[in-house]
């Protein structure tokens, strides 16, 4: 076996939440083999990645949203691995959009770094129940996603 | 988190898999050899994402199979230096925190890059930050369990392919692309079995370490 490029391209968790739901479906419906010894590692990995993938921003994302959230960061000028960061956690609050993008108190203002929060909950959609409970827990903010 | 490895293999297909289409078996058999497995210097493989070259199948004498060479792309796991990861403590010792993600299990955070100061809870086992404010000091204790956000900063790639009977030592010799299985998650046994692909972490930011402790 060789390897002809260790670093072909990067996937964003929900391509590979994606892939790997379609995969499990395809499985389900031919359904011959999928109890053998031999798919019992493709089966343990997948479990396992969907289940943490599951609990991430990713799983309710879709490629219409990727696609806004890419053309809505193109004024900030930030890198692929930030943008791709971002896209991964949908940070919420301003210390994790600091440790995610390099040197963002040189880059990004304060009000930068606010607005660029706004955006992201705005475009990518978060967890209803966390929004939930914190929309009833602060009235006095102006008001969390309205689900 | 995730990257696309372009490989080219020669894939194997038993006689008794000629019924399936030819892009079915391919994708089975690369499964079956790859999935779950760390492949040295390149990360840990998920599953196949595309063919993109079949060559000719070749059936050689006294084997029945057939051998084609296929260029395909496979998705692996493999986060890139600095990359900020979130998992769950699996367990604390002397060597330091060991994280978790489910899927990948060999992640640790040596003492020296944990929130300073930090101590080591013989009694429970556990590692906890000596936060200091001005009302004075408090104990965070790194529970088993707890989501923790971490940074990478340095990735361990051990060959744990089977040496020769006569050495003793791991031969040097680097094979690239050779896969090699992952140590089991649960199993605890006798001897300390290395794992091929270690991510070594680092929680020592503002904005790193369990979750709980900066979410207002």
């Amino acid at each position: 076996m060789e390897v002809k490029n260790a670093n072909a391209a990067m996937l964003s968790n929900y391509e590979v939440f994606k892939l790997l739901t379609d995969l499990k479906e395809q499985r389900k419906d031919s359904g011959k083999s999928k109890h053998s010894v031999a798919q019992q590692d493709l089966n343990t990995i997948m479990y396992e990645t969907l289940k943490y993938l599951s609990k991430t921003p990713c799983s309710r994302q879709s490629p219409e949203i990727v696609k806004k959230f890419l053309t809505i960061m193109l004024p900030h000028k930030l890198t692929k691995a930030e943008k791709l960061q971002l896209l991964n956690h949908r940070p919420q609050t301003a210390v994790e959009i600091q440790l995610m993008v390099e040197e963002s108190e040189e880059r990004l203002s304060e009000e930068q770094i606010e607005e660029l929060i706004h955006t992201l909950t705005g475009v990518l959609p978060g967890d209803p129940e966390q929004e939930n409970a914190a929309g009833a827990d602060v009235e006095m903010d102006e008001g969390g996603e309205q689900s | 988190m995730f990257v696309l490895v372009e490989m080219v293999d020669t894939v194997r297909i038993p006689p008794w898999s000629f019924q399936a289409q030819l892009n079915e078996a391919v994708a089975e058999e690369l499964n079956k050899k790859l999935a779950n497995k760390v492949v040295y210097n390149v990360g840990l493989c998920i599953c196949l994402y595309d063919v993109t070259k079949l060559e000719d199948s070749y059936i050689f004498p006294g084997d029945g199979a057939s051998h084609t060479k296929v260029h395909f792309r496979y998705v692996v796991f493999h986060p890139f230096p600095d990359e900020v990861l979130v998992g769950k403590i699996k367990y604390c010792s002397q060597e330091g925190v060991h994280v978790t993600m489910g899927f990948f299990d060999d992640i640790l955070i040596p003492p020296e890059s944990l929130q300073q100061p930090a101590k080591f809870d013989e009694a429970e086992q556990v590692w906890l930050w000596e936060y200091e404010t001005d009302e004075g000091a408090h104990d965070l204790y790194m529970d088993q369990g707890e989501e923790i956000r971490f940074r990478v900063t340095d990735e361990v790639f051990v060959d744990t392919s089977p040496t020769g009977p006569a050495t003793a030592e791991p031969d040097p010799k680097a094979q690239p692309g050779q896969a090699a299985p992952p140590p089991p998650p649960a199993e605890e046994s006798g001897e300390k079995k290395e794992a091929p692909y270690t991510l070594i972490g680092t929680i020592c930011e503002p904005g790193l370490g369990l979750l709980s402790w900066w979410n207002n």
